[in-house]
């Protein structure tokens, strides 16, 4: 049976067909990368189109006064632009939301990858996924409307709850740990009463400590409830997401090799996961706490709602419950008055906050790379 | 250390862990009741029947017998009022000098008040603006601006060390002796009889313009700018991610240039939100002219921006997973590279890329900052599609944070920014649901 004619003739090209085969796939390639290399010409294109509106700002004022002074006035006569209180406020809040985000995001992230079995993570999935899709003003909304009200006017007890719920569980385990280290010298028949004798004085010690730390937090009056605290506590909870998610990918990254070599040497889960997992995995979960702080210091409208929008340094600059101002929340809130006047220095200076921001987005994503990178080689994949 | 010890240390980390999990779960409760339930109340309360003569007037809503007949019982209700404020009026003019200056204030006080509560008094001029038109249309908001008229609110400056304290006392007590004072009684027991409160579910919130700056109406200005604005952004966003994903993927073997191209993305992805906002003004804007000033297209492009490393990691972990024995039959019948990734490749890899397309949709339609110097104005009129290329837009995202923070009455119209707030939260929810759903079925296609 012969091979219609129709089809031996496509099936073989001539000279030239081919050649424009061939060039055709490498235009069609050509056009495929010009595509791809958009997202490069966008980031080229931002960090070009914000200099380039930032740089009449630092000619005509300098950069030392936005890095160091403290005045921000930046619509008063003559003006001032002294950003630092901004940046100490992005700092602080940063820092506020990341002690809320990493233990709790780490601890979440353990649990998903070692101790829950496979069905029981399907139920906690979603609930780290919904936390992620509440658009950040939907978070704002929350922080203003509801929890800034609650901690003006029952801050104080509603910290010192928080302070038993999170202290009591630790100061339990601490008590029973330390007075076993204590006693463990003693042998023989003292060793159990020694033991209790040391765990009684221990206990009543953690305690009076903990009746005073609460005492004290339930003493706390605060003024404003749109405050540092509140908005660290909700950068937190926003930051979580990102957190869980890329330390469980550390996590599960470091294989069952690891963990099964060590529970055949007779750790168990918590020392496993403590001892090994945590260390194989520990620049993956670096990495994690990056992308959180990236997360929270890059957010705009939760700072811009709920922070109060104050620009000076809390004294001492840890009191969490004073307002304060971000990067984020000058760049949306000055811009409205002046955006009517571009070119002026008012318009150029927030291009310059825009600066910072990016190179300490770029600097972080850069390490947060570097490292995700370092834990594959590790791990040899 | 003992065994028990460490068997009691392994216990508690696991339930540190699952202290943590529940904490989380809770955290997002907190966070999304609230909204729930005070935005359900958006859509369903108790409206007065101020409601009932708004939507009458406005959106020509309701029986043409019924409302008006309803408004007129009310007002019969209200007459005694109206009555006796009247038989004052004349007691006043009667009165001495003294008289006179005595209850001036208190009784202008008042009926303020009462036109807060019940709308302009019979026979005044109507007023301009469309909130003073009515009473309350909201009975839990009657009821508050009932308590406005009976009692005092004042504010006890006696001991200067501490913030003045805010005291009650009833506003009976400034007309007691005069024809003013079972005024007060009157309006405890028959409020209900002068506004006539009744369940009611007011879904057309979604498709109701808002009159009056939010004071009345719904938020369909917002739905529709929303909509443009997350349609208009996956309008760039979808050809240049999947493309890109498939040039990575496909047409390029890992080396400098997909290193290079990867890095940039990951910088894309952590560009703050704020910035692209900036970076939309300044080049969108102000260099490429795309549009006067603030335009939906504008903001589009600059969204657009915003989702593409989604779209892109997405589409590129849908093409990867596609077994590799699909593109190696597609190749060995004689189709080419290009044919095989849009009849084989593509296909199979399209509900993970949908997955990834609708995430973005999600977060488009969420993100406030980039919209805010681009797109965003707080009061504005539905536009139609053209429009789209030359005008500005009211959005859910950027008008939960208006009204919520810049509107000249935020304390009034708390249950539109609720509802607004459910609006948007409900609007993204059901677009990852659908992907995690989409996810699901990913998974079990690719396991049987």
């Amino acid at each position: 049976m012969g091979v219609p004619r129709s089809a031996s003739r496509s099936l073989v090209l001539s000279k030239r067909a081919g050649r424009i085969q061939r060039l055709g796939s490498l235009a069609g390639k050509g056009l495929l990368l010009a595509v791809t290399s958009s997202s490069v010409l966008a980031v080229l294109f931002i960090f070009y189109f914000i200099a380039r509106d930032a740089i009449p700002f630092f000619r005509s004022r300098g950069v030392a006064e936005l890095f160091t002074a403290l005045e921000w006035y930046p619509s008063g006569r003559p003006p001032a632009f002294g950003a630092l209180s901004i940046f100490v406020g992005s700092a602080l809040v940063t820092v506020g939301a990341i002690l809320v985000a990493v233990p709790l995001g780490i601890a979440t992230a353990v649990c998903l990858s070692d101790v829950l079995p496979f069905r029981a993570r399907q139920y906690v999935k979603p609930v780290i996924e919904m936390l992620a899709a509440i658009p950040s003003v939907a978070y704002g909304f929350f922080a203003l409307v509801v929890f800034a009200p609650l901690l003006q006017e029952s801050g104080g007890t509603l910290l010192s709850a928080a302070g038993w719920v999170v202290g009591a569980p630790v100061a339990a385990l601490a008590v029973v740990v330390l007075s076993e280290l204590a006693t463990a010298r003693c042998r023989g028949a003292w060793q159990p009463a020694a033991r209790w004798g040391a765990a009684a004085a221990l206990g009543v010690a953690a305690l009076l400590g903990l009746r005073w730390a609460t005492r004290g937090l339930a003493g706390l009056e605060i003024s404003s409830g749109t405050n540092a605290l509140n908005v660290s506590i909700i950068l937190g909870i926003m930051a979580l997401p990102t957190v869980v998610s890329v330390s469980e990918d550390a996590l599960q990254a470091v294989g069952r090799e690891l963990r099964e070599g060590s529970y055949a040497l007779g750790a168990t889960r918590a020392e496993t996961v403590v001892r090994v997992v945590i260390p194989a995995a520990s620049s993956g979960l670096g990495a994690a706490v990056i992308l959180g702080v990236m997360r929270a210091i890059g957010d705009t409208m939760v700072v811009w709602m709920a922070s109060g929008n104050a620009s000076h340094i809390p004294k001492p600059w840890y009191d969490l419950t004073q307002p304060v101002r971000t990067l984020t929340a000058t760049i949306a809130g000055d811009m409205g008055e002046a955006d009517h006047v571009t070119g002026s220095e008012r318009y150029s200076v927030l291009f310059a906050l825009a600066i910072g921001l990016l190179v300490v987005c770029f600097t972080l994503n850069l390490l947060s790379e570097w490292a995700v990178r370092s834990t594959k080689r590790r791990m040899g994949r | 250390m003992k065994l028990g010890t460490r068997k009691l240390l392994d216990k508690a980390f696991s339930g540190l862990g699952l202290f943590s999990i529940a904490l989380i779960a809770a955290s997002l409760l907190v966070i999304l009741l609230p909204i729930l339930v005070r935005g359900a109340g958006a859509f369903w309360f108790r409206g007065t029947v101020e409601f009932r003569k708004l939507m009458f007037d406005k959106f020509e809503r309701g029986n043409r017998r019924a409302v008006p007949a309803e408004v007129a019982q009310a007002r019969a209700a209200r007459q005694p009022i109206y009555d006796m404020l009247a038989a004052f009026d004349r007691e006043m003019e009667k009165g001495g000098i003294l008289f006179r200056k005595k209850y001036e204030a208190p009784l202008d006080e008042l009926k303020s008040r009462l036109r807060v509560l019940l709308g302009p008094f019979p026979g005044e001029a109507r007023p301009a603006l469309i909130r003073e038109q009515y009473g309350q249309t909201r009975w839990e908001r009657a009821l508050l601006k009932a308590q406005d008229v009976l009692m005092v609110e004042s504010y006890d400056y006696a001991d200067p060390t501490k913030l003045a304290k805010k005291t009650h006392s009833p506003r009976v007590e400034e007309f007691r002796g005069t024809t003013l004072e079972p005024l007060f009684a009157y309006v405890q027991e028959h409020l209900e009889e002068m506004l006539r409160p009744r369940r009611t579910f007011y879904w057309r919130f979604l498709t109701d313009t808002s009159l009056d700056a939010h004071f009345f109406g719904g938020v369909w200005p917002e739905m529709l700018g929303t909509l443009y604005l997350t349609l208009g952004s996956m309008l760039f966003a979808i050809p240049m991610g999947v493309i890109s994903a498939i040039f990575l993927v496909e047409y390029s073997r890992e080396g400098r240039l997909v290193s290079v191209l990867r890095m940039f993305i990951s910088t894309l992805a952590g560009v703050p939100s704020i910035v692209f906002g900036l970076f939309g003004l300044a080049f969108f804007i102000h260099t490429m002219h795309v549009s006067h000033s603030k335009s939906v297209l504008a903001g589009s492009l600059t969204l657009a921006l915003l989702v593409l490393p989604t779209i892109i990691r997405a589409s590129e972990e849908a093409i990867r997973a596609v077994p590799h024995t699909y593109k190696e039959a597609a190749l060995s019948v004689g189709a080419s590279q290009w044919r095989t990734i849009v009849t084989v490749i593509l296909p199979a890899a399209l509900p993970g890329i949908l997955t990834g397309i609708v995430i973005s949709m999600g977060r488009a339609a969420g993100e406030t900052a980039p919209i805010i110097f681009t797109a965003a104005v707080s009061v504005g009129q539905p536009l139609s599609v053209l429009e789209t290329f030359t005008q500005p837009t009211p959005a859910l995202s950027w008008n939960v944070y208006n009204i919520s923070t810049e509107h000249q009455a935020v304390d009034e119209i708390r249950h539109v920014q609720y509802g607004m707030v459910l609006t948007l939260v409900v609007l993204v929810l059901v677009l990852n649901l659908a992907a995690i759903l989409l996810r699901a079925k990913v998974s079990k296609k690719l396991k049987g």
